[in-house]
């Protein structure tokens, strides 16, 4: 059989298949986008705050020591979820008041565990970070992660 | 070396290896502040290490793919490339670019998408950069002979041109942006990568066994096929949690779980090659790592990310030291075993001698892989330790780091390895001796292509 299969067949079939799952992927990603934005991500929660937070987040490269929805690095916790880990549905006031006082005191200095740096954020921008943090754990990530720990 | 432009490659590589050990030496340091976390974290955290080590590793995978291209494409194309002054600002600016991120990330320059930091400029200049090797490559390509390795070679560079535009994007809406900057990063190293690869090994096989063109193109394009006739929908299988829709876990899971295949034709593609073929070629080094990519690469990309592709066992593992695990062994079977392969071919020919050094670049070959098994090993271990802990026992984060000390000891001593390994490996290749180690049996003395 595989010396009856050309060189040719081979070459059809990489450019057929691979056009015809292109195709197909590109399908599923316009309406996988249009889930995002309309199903599965509080739109209209999504306010200038929150859009101001997601520069705060990566102006200061926070996934290159965190995780968001699993993504980035795995040195410190997730933060998909840290807004639930901090109760915030329950009481936002706390929650954010807890989430900028730890922020604003690191690092810790203790020996032996891992830093965060300090990164002096405004009173601003510490709440723009909380909003997005509370936006993304809104989410509908298919019930993931299986637990609060994250 | 047949023809002059070719030297051109040599530059790329000798960029792309002070890149090399440049990653390396960022990788350890990272992997000492897993077991000293004080160290370093008040002059340079763990985020910009880690953003050095990862984008360093990048760009001179980059480096190498574009100075493989410039050296097999003379040959496949039997003409000079249409303008050696281009390939050498095409360089320049990667250069430039390289250096101005790199050193800006020390002074927090930098955007905060992961593997993406680069400052816009940075960006703007690699697709400056891109645009002009399409155009030097694919005009020469045009004008020449066309064969199926270069073909291949150029859709695979083209679509890392292509995929790379959507990094330039990047919406409010976190699933979004997630869900297009997978576009850059999956389908590159799960997709058009795997082109370049497999047109790079299908040339390497051409050279060092001597086997009929006719069988080597149809394995390429087969492994091409399978590729992205997987890879493309594979991309599901990171759109299981991010706020896609439900149907990614099935779309993803069988998928990304037929990736496995192009990697296992690799695997008989080039030891059935080595073994039909006829020909006692002297570069046995370049043969070695031409075969230790095939391996390391099925098992790195193919086993380790079959091992948690599946959406209900990915549920717990995701994003845990199981993912870090898969994402060491597969970049370096893959991809940096791959471009090692082509630099100790290619380097006697760019200097203009025998094969040289290649019991010390074997011996820099079983560092190397040794390393990164091992390395692999103690983060899978770590990884299925905090998996049960964390997502199914409920422990905190924190909490459960600190009972995975002994495997990040383990792996810092794998990395060390791997860095003493990468150095033999850039001072055997580039540093000229003229007695081997160990007298080879007459076959170093033979003529050859």
């Amino acid at each position: 059989m595989w010396e009856t299969f050309t060189k040719a067949q081979a070459r059809n079939i990489f450019y057929g298949g691979s056009l015809f799952f292109l195709l197909i992927f590109l399908a599923l990603t316009a309406h996988s986008h249009w889930y995002m934005v309309s199903r599965s991500t509080d739109a209209a929660g999504l306010t200038d705050s929150v859009a101001r937070g997601k520069r705060v987040w990566e102006k200061h490269a926070c996934i290159d020591c965190h995780t968001i929805l699993g993504e980035g690095a795995y040195f410190a916790p997730e933060l998909g979820n840290v807004w639930i880990r901090y109760g915030g549905p329950e009481d936002p006031e706390t929650a954010r008041e807890l989430l900028k006082a730890w922020m604003q005191s690191q690092p810790s200095g203790i020996e032996g565990r891992r830093q965060m740096p300090q990164f002096n954020l405004s009173d601003q921008e510490l709440d723009d970070l909380v909003d997005f943090l509370a936006w993304v754990s809104r989410t509908n990530t298919q019930g993931w992660p299986p637990n609060k720990a994250g | 070396m047949k023809y002059e432009t070719q030297k051109i490659a040599f530059w790329y590589f000798a960029v792309a290896m002070l890149l090399f050990a440049l990653q390396m030496v960022f990788g350890v340091l990272s992997a000492y502040v897993y077991v000293a976390p004080n160290f370093l974290s008040e002059t340079i955290p763990f985020n910009i290490l880690r953003m050095v080590h990862t984008n360093a590793l990048i760009v001179w995978l980059l480096l190498a793919f574009f100075g493989a291209a410039y050296f097999l494409v003379p040959e496949e194309t039997e003409r000079e490339i249409e303008s050696p002054l281009l390939a050498y600002i095409q360089l320049a600016i990667l250069v430039v670019g390289a250096l101005g991120a790199v050193i800006g990330y020390f002074f927090g320059i930098h955007e905060g998408r992961e593997f993406l930091e680069q400052p816009l400029w940075v960006k703007l200049g690699i697709v400056v950069a891109a645009l002009i090797f399409l155009y030097n490559v694919s005009m020469t390509a045009l004008k020449g002979r066309k064969t199926a390795v270069t073909t291949v070679l150029l859709l695979g560079l083209w679509g890392i041109a292509i995929f790379f535009l959507f990094a330039l994007y990047n919406p409010v809406n976190l699933s979004v942006d997630k869900l297009y900057w997978w576009y850059v990063v999956h389908v590159w190293v799960e997709g058009v990568w795997e082109l370049v690869m497999a047109a790079i090994l299908a040339f390497l096989m051409l050279k060092l066994t001597g086997v009929d063109r006719e069988v080597v193109d149809k394995w390429l394009y087969v492994i091409v096929a399978l590729a992205l006739a997987s890879g493309l929908l594979g991309t599901g299988h990171h759109y299981y949690w991010i706020g896609a829709p439900g149907y990614w876990q099935w779309l993803g899971s069988v998928f990304s779980t037929l990736e496995i295949l192009p990697f296992f034709a690799i695997v008989l593609f080039t030891f059935s090659m080595v073994w039909k073929g006829g020909r006692d070629h002297p570069n046995k080094a370049a043969l070695l790592w031409s075969l230790g990519t095939a391996v390391m690469s099925f098992f790195g990309a193919g086993v380790w990310g079959f091992m948690h592709t599946l959406a209900p066992i990915n549920y717990y593992s995701h994003g845990t030291q199981v993912t870090a695990a898969h994402g060491h062994l597969a970049f370096f079977g893959a991809y940096v075993s791959l471009n090692l392969a082509i630099i100790t071919y290619a380097m006697p020919f760019l200097k203009r001698r025998a094969p040289y050094n290649q019991v010390l670049n074997m011996i820099s070959f079983w560092l190397l892989n040794a390393g990164m098994a091992f390395m692999t090993f103690t983060l899978t271990f770590a990884g299925v330790v905090q998996t049960h802990l964390q997502r199914v026992q409920g422990q905190g984060y924190m909490d459960v780091q600190g009972e995975l000390g002994v495997f990040y000891w383990m792996r810092l001593g794998a990395g060390v390895v791997v860095a003493i390994g990468a150095l033999l490996f850039i001072y055997a290749t580039f540093v000229p001796r003229r007695l081997e180690l160990i007298t080879p049996a007459g076959s170093l003395r033979q003529a050859a292509e």
